[in-house]
């Protein structure tokens, strides 16, 4: 067993607790245990860095302090927004000394430099032959890979991927199986910083998300992060409200739709969690791979209903 | 006291680094006024005995910088003046000059925004090492040396 | 004892207005050997070097320094000074206080101290100078145009106009380079192989001209009027002289589904094959990784049907060494590749195309016939948006610069759609219209004005499919960034022009500068355009940055008569800035212990091993020798040297330590 550091951070606890369960599910099949940072706080994502400067780095620094006081120099972090804040966080600390002497004071912790934040498409892309021997079932379906804004931007910093066309996803569900359909919508913005303050506007901008991925022919969306997810089953009544629709399409995280793969029981991997039931249309065996010059407009009728 | 201020010499290229600092010039980017640059045919002329007196004529650091690799003027300066660099480095480290003192570096012609981020960034460094004070029971006789050297 | 005399520039306030020249002018008569020391305003004026001459004569002076600006930009005008007044020139030396000193630092004492110890270290070196003569070189009066494009061709045919030979390669099957694939040109919408093709003709028929299509530069040796050149024939599998062009090989070949290079991958052509039907030669080759023949072993088919038997499949590549006196850069560029745009879906959407593809659609001579068709299903499309800037002037693309020619060519490429289909829409979305030029700007309003092409400033985020539609995603912030979604049939990105492929490893082989970008870099940026920091070599067109056709050629000639300048001296001379192997007296001749070990250092092989003679013969000693002629005054071999017994010429031992020593 290969252990790793883990910050699950505040979703994965709370609104997003089948991707926590999902990723617990689908590790020992890999071979990897998890470590807690010990005695975690707020990674500050959506609110710290519109407010306070300091603040918004030195709640990410306290953590990373206290993964490398514990010896952890892979992190995981399934959270994208955690992620992003991570990664920002340590740029901004190497980029400048005084600041990073100043943050040192105010958690009382010395920040050195040896910890390694992993987002959950790196971490499974590392151990692609891992997921791959131990696909049982293949999940042969057409999906829609949703990487969103916070894994790749801004790009200079992330250094992720491609930043308007990553394919890490892509290459993953392909490897266990899945037909990942070409897509215009891969890093759009859900609206998830508007939740709060414009929720009208979030069924809009998320409702293009999921029409042009139901006009691709997926069957499933699939994504890496908690705001994605919320945005796009939690709100699917809203969204079908502003679209005039009925979108039935779900929404996996890469770590369920993996677990799926693996064989593991729905149960297992939270799927009864969702809000949109995860349903596949029964009489598709093997997925039909959809070009994109012809989108399958066969599946379209499959997947909406007009309200 | 005034924070202390290093002495940088920098050892050349005329083709490559010289004239990238020429740019910086022109371009008008301001770098710390320390270095003091001396004009070299090529980073293959630069005899790492000149390192020495540098550092014994009171300098606390050097630059050395020419042509990046492939791009040397005369075809190979540069590669002699970098495998010159690795035998002389165990060399410094024999007389117990901190290796950190001499910065090599590689500017274009082309870019001067590079030099003086490189002319910056040696400053600060060396700023931090302090001053290098190794050779100043040696000032007695290298003051000798300067009177013979004015006649 | 010496005589120097200082002479400090302000260079207006350029130099005295950060550095207090009166102080520095001040503290280098204090300098022992310092006889003379003034500052002046514009030293590099008429009295400026008059003030120096009569110094030179009145004080007897042995040695001058002159404070200004870089001696890259005024060392000769300076050293001509003290030619004039019989001082030999090697004895003056330029301090750099512009460049250096006054333009990269804030005004303050420091900079002023810094000012003061580069004169001081001048004056030290110059102390030690000796009296050099400068070195005689024969010219060979011959020129190695690298590049056919509309560079090439300019530059080849004004030096041959001059009355000099000059080699022109090419690594393509034909000259005419990227001007051959325009359609019309801005900002007059002439035909671009109307124009162009008379050029072409002209250069192939030239008696000066020596040309080689699909060629290379394998390596280039020597110096300026002296360049030793290889040039790698590649085998064109057809005999040239043989071959009458009469295109019957390429109509038989069966491989005909090859992507063509100069359709821009929108048409096809055969595996053997001409680039175009006005190509220069009009000779085909062919291309070995699509030939049947090459491929499989059997075919063949060419060679049955050719009526004068010109095909030769055990044709190799030839090595021709020449020798000129100059070589002219005209290398030209590239469009960016596909792999940049992502988010435009480019290389992903046969339906979004670069500018040099629509230059093809719109070409009487292009796969459509000038028709406007989109590739993929070949309608004429009813709404076309330009995107303009598509990587230029995007520095999350890694690409700074503007590529200067997009603008223009966007608005041409908007106005003949336009011209082609009068009720279709057209679209620019644009960041800033640079049309700075002759009848530029009036070319862009006439676009706008007469032809209705839709100006929208605001860039385009994402362009995707939807349901046989390119989604065009843009903003127009003259509008107050209202989102601007554009239902298009066809999008045309003015991607960036890059380098050419190949670029750096071509100006490794020549030790030319270059930037970041792969362009090649000019000696100075206004003062010496067509130059590189290498003497001899000589810069024409887009090689050196993106630009339009009418600077293009007026470079090339520029370039052209640099090397007509060249040519035109009987002999040149060479800066004396040699090695050289110390001679003493006997009984020990030279320093040189005859190791060696110089020799192989020495990049130009100008190390030779002497035999010192008695008069009666006997052979006393070995020692190193340089041969003047091939030595370019690197160096290596001196801080090589173990015994010191070589020295470089105006960079002596002495010198250079005599210089740190004041620093």
């Amino acid at each position: 067993m290969t252990k790793i550091g883990y910050y699950p951070g505040c979703s994965l606890l709370g609104t997003a607790r089948e991707y926590d369960e999902s990723l617990r599910a689908i590790l020992p099949r890999m071979g990897v245990e998890l470590v807690d940072v010990p005695d975690w706080n707020c990674c500050g994502a959506s609110s710290a860095h519109m407010l306070n400067h300091e603040l918004s780095l030195s709640l990410p620094a306290r953590i990373l302090s206290s993964a490398e006081n514990k010896g952890i120099t892979d992190m995981l972090v399934p959270c994208a927004a955690c992620y992003n804040r991570f990664v920002m966080t340590i740029h901004e600390l190497n980029e400048d000394s005084k600041l990073r002497a100043r943050v040192a004071d105010i958690t009382g912790l010395d920040y050195r430099g040896t910890i390694h934040p992993l987002n959950i498409l790196e971490f499974l892309e590392k151990r692609t032959d891992a997921v791959k021997a131990a696909t049982a079932l293949p999940f042969e379906r057409n999906v829609a890979c949703y990487y969103g804004c916070l894994l790749v931007r801004p790009p200079t910093v992330m250094k992720f991927d491609r930043s308007e066309d990553p394919r890490t996803m892509d290459d993953l569900m392909s490897a266990v199986g899945a037909n990942p359909v070409d897509w215009a919508f891969k890093v759009e913005c859900c609206g998830a910083g508007l939740s709060i303050t414009s929720p009208a506007l979030v069924g809009k901008l998320s409702g293009r998300i999921i029409e042009n991925a139901v006009k691709s022919g997926a069957e499933a969306i699939i994504v890496a992060c908690p705001l994605c997810h919320a945005n796009l089953d939690m709100r699917r009544s809203a969204i079908n409200k502003a679209a005039g629709k009925k979108y039935t399409v779900p929404v996996l995280y890469i770590t369920q739709a993996v677990g799926l793969a693996m064989g593991l029981k729905e149960k297992e991997l939270g799927l009864h969690r969702h809000l949109v039931k995860v349903r596949f249309p029964a009489d598709r065996g093997a997925a039909q791979a959809p070009t994109h010059a012809q989108p399958a407009a066969d599946s379209e009728p499959a997947q909406t209903e007009e309200a | 006291m005034s924070e202390f201020e290093p002495k940088i010499i920098a050892f050349v290229c005329n083709w490559c680094t010289y004239a990238g600092a020429d740019l910086t010039g022109t371009s008008r980017i301001k770098y710390a006024s320390n270095v003091r640059i001396v004009r070299l045919p090529c980073t293959g002329r630069i005899d790492f005995m000149l390192l020495m007196k540098a550092f014994s004529r009171g300098a606390d650091g050097v630059i050395v910088s020419g042509c990046h690799p492939n791009d040397c003027h005369y075809t190979s300066g540069n590669f002699h003046a970098r495998r010159r660099w690795i035998v002389f480095k165990s060399l410094l480290d024999f007389m117990g000059i901190d290796v950190r003192r001499i910065h090599f570096a590689w500017v274009s012609a082309a870019e001067g925004a590079k030099w003086a981020e490189v002319v910056n960034s040696v400053v600060n460094d060396v700023r931090a090492l302090g001053p290098y004070d190794g050779y100043k029971n040696l000032a007695p006789i290298a003051a000798d040396w300067r009177i013979q050297d004015a006649g | 004892m010496s005589r120097i005399g200082v002479f400090i520039c302000h260079c207006g306030e350029n130099i005295n207005g950060t550095v207090d020249c009166a102080k520095v002018a001040e503290a280098a008569s204090r300098v022992p050997g310092v006889s003379h020391s003034v500052d002046y305003k514009y030293m590099c004026s008429d009295p400026g070097q008059s003030m120096i001459k009569e110094a030179i004569k009145e004080k007897k002076l042995t040695g001058v320094v002159v404070g200004a600006c870089s001696p890259r930009m005024h060392e000769p005008t300076f050293r001509r000074a003290c030619a004039e007044a019989g001082l030999n020139p090697y004895l003056c030396e330029m301090a750099n206080l512009r460049e250096h000193c006054s333009w990269v630092h804030e005004k303050s004492e420091a900079t002023t101290r810094k000012a003061v110890d580069l004169i001081k270290s001048m004056i030290e070196k110059v102390k030690l100078n000796q009296p050099l003569q400068p070195i005689k070189v024969p010219v060979t009066r011959a020129a190695l145009v690298l590049g056919g494009g509309i560079a090439g061709i300019q530059a080849s045919l004004d030096i041959a106009n001059a009355g000099h030979q000059v080699i022109m390669v090419e690594r393509e099957p034909s000259i005419g380079g990227h001007m051959s694939q325009l359609s019309e040109t801005f900002p007059t919408l002439d035909c671009s192989q109307c124009i162009l093709t008379p050029r072409m003709v002209e250069v192939a028929q030239h008696p000066n001209i020596t040309l080689h299509t699909y060629s290379e530069l394998e390596s280039l040796e020597g110096f300026i009027g002296n360049f030793k050149a290889k040039i790698r024939n590649k085998a064109r599998c057809v005999d040239e002289k043989l071959c009458t062009g009469c295109g019957m090989c390429a109509q038989k070949c069966p491989t005909k589904k090859i992507s063509s290079e100069f359709n821009a991958g929108l048409g096809m052509r055969s595996a053997i094959y001409v680039p175009f039907p006005q190509a220069v030669p009009n000779k085909p080759v062919i291309d070995k990784d699509h030939c049947t023949f090459f491929q499989k072993g059997k075919c063949k088919v060419c060679e049955k049907v050719c009526p004068t038997k010109a095909i030769r499949y055990d044709q190799e590549d030839r090595i021709i060494d020449v020798e000129v006196g100059a070589v002219v850069l005209a290398t030209g560029f590239d469009v960016l590749g596909t792999d940049f745009f992502p988010e435009y879906g480019y290389g992903r959407y046969k339906d979004v195309i670069n500018g040099l593809q629509f230059e093809r659609l719109a070409s009487a001579s292009g796969p459509t016939l000038g028709v406007i068709k989109r590739p993929s299903d070949g309608k004429v499309p009813e709404t076309v948006v330009f995107v303009a800037c598509a990587g230029s002037r995007d520095p999350a693309k890694g690409i700074e610069y503007c590529s200067k020619i997009c603008c223009m060519y966007t608005a041409k490429h908007a106005m003949l759609y336009k011209h082609k289909v009068h009720e279709g829409s057209a679209y620019v979305f644009y960041m800033d219209i640079r049309a700075g030029g002759k009848m530029y700007d009036e070319f862009v309003r006439r676009a706008i004005e007469e032809d209705d092409v839709k100006y929208v400033r605001g860039r385009v985020s994402r362009i995707y499919e939807e349901d046989g539609k390119l989604v065009v995603k843009g903003a127009d912030t003259l509008l107050g960034h209202e989102p601007l979604e554009i239902r298009a049939d066809l999008v045309v990105l003015a991607t960036a022009g890059v380098a050419s492929s190949g670029a750096e490893e071509l100006a490794q082989k020549l030790h030319v500068s270059y930037d970041s970008h792969h362009f090649f870099a000019e000696a100075h940026p206004k003062l010496r355009p067509v130059e590189t920091n290498t003497a001899g070599i000589f810069l024409a067109g887009a090689c050196q940055s993106p630009r339009d056709i009418p600077e293009t050629v007026s470079q090339a000639s520029g370039a052209a008569s640099k090397v007509a300048g060249l040519f035109s001296q009987e002999e040149l001379t060479r800066e004396p800035l040699v090695a050289v192997v110390n001679r003493t007296a006997p009984p020990l001749y030279s320093t040189c212990t005859g190791c060696g070990l110089c020799m192989p250092a020495c990049p130009y092989q100008a190390i030779e091993m002497e035999e010192i003679r008695t008069r009666d013969g006997t052979v006393v000693k070995v020692a190193a020798k340089v041969n003047p002629g091939l030595c370019q005054g690197c160096g290596t071999c001196v801080a090589l040297c173990r015994v010191k017994a070589i020295d470089l010429q105006g960079y002596t031992n002495e010198q250079i330590y005599a210089e740190l020593m004041a620093l």
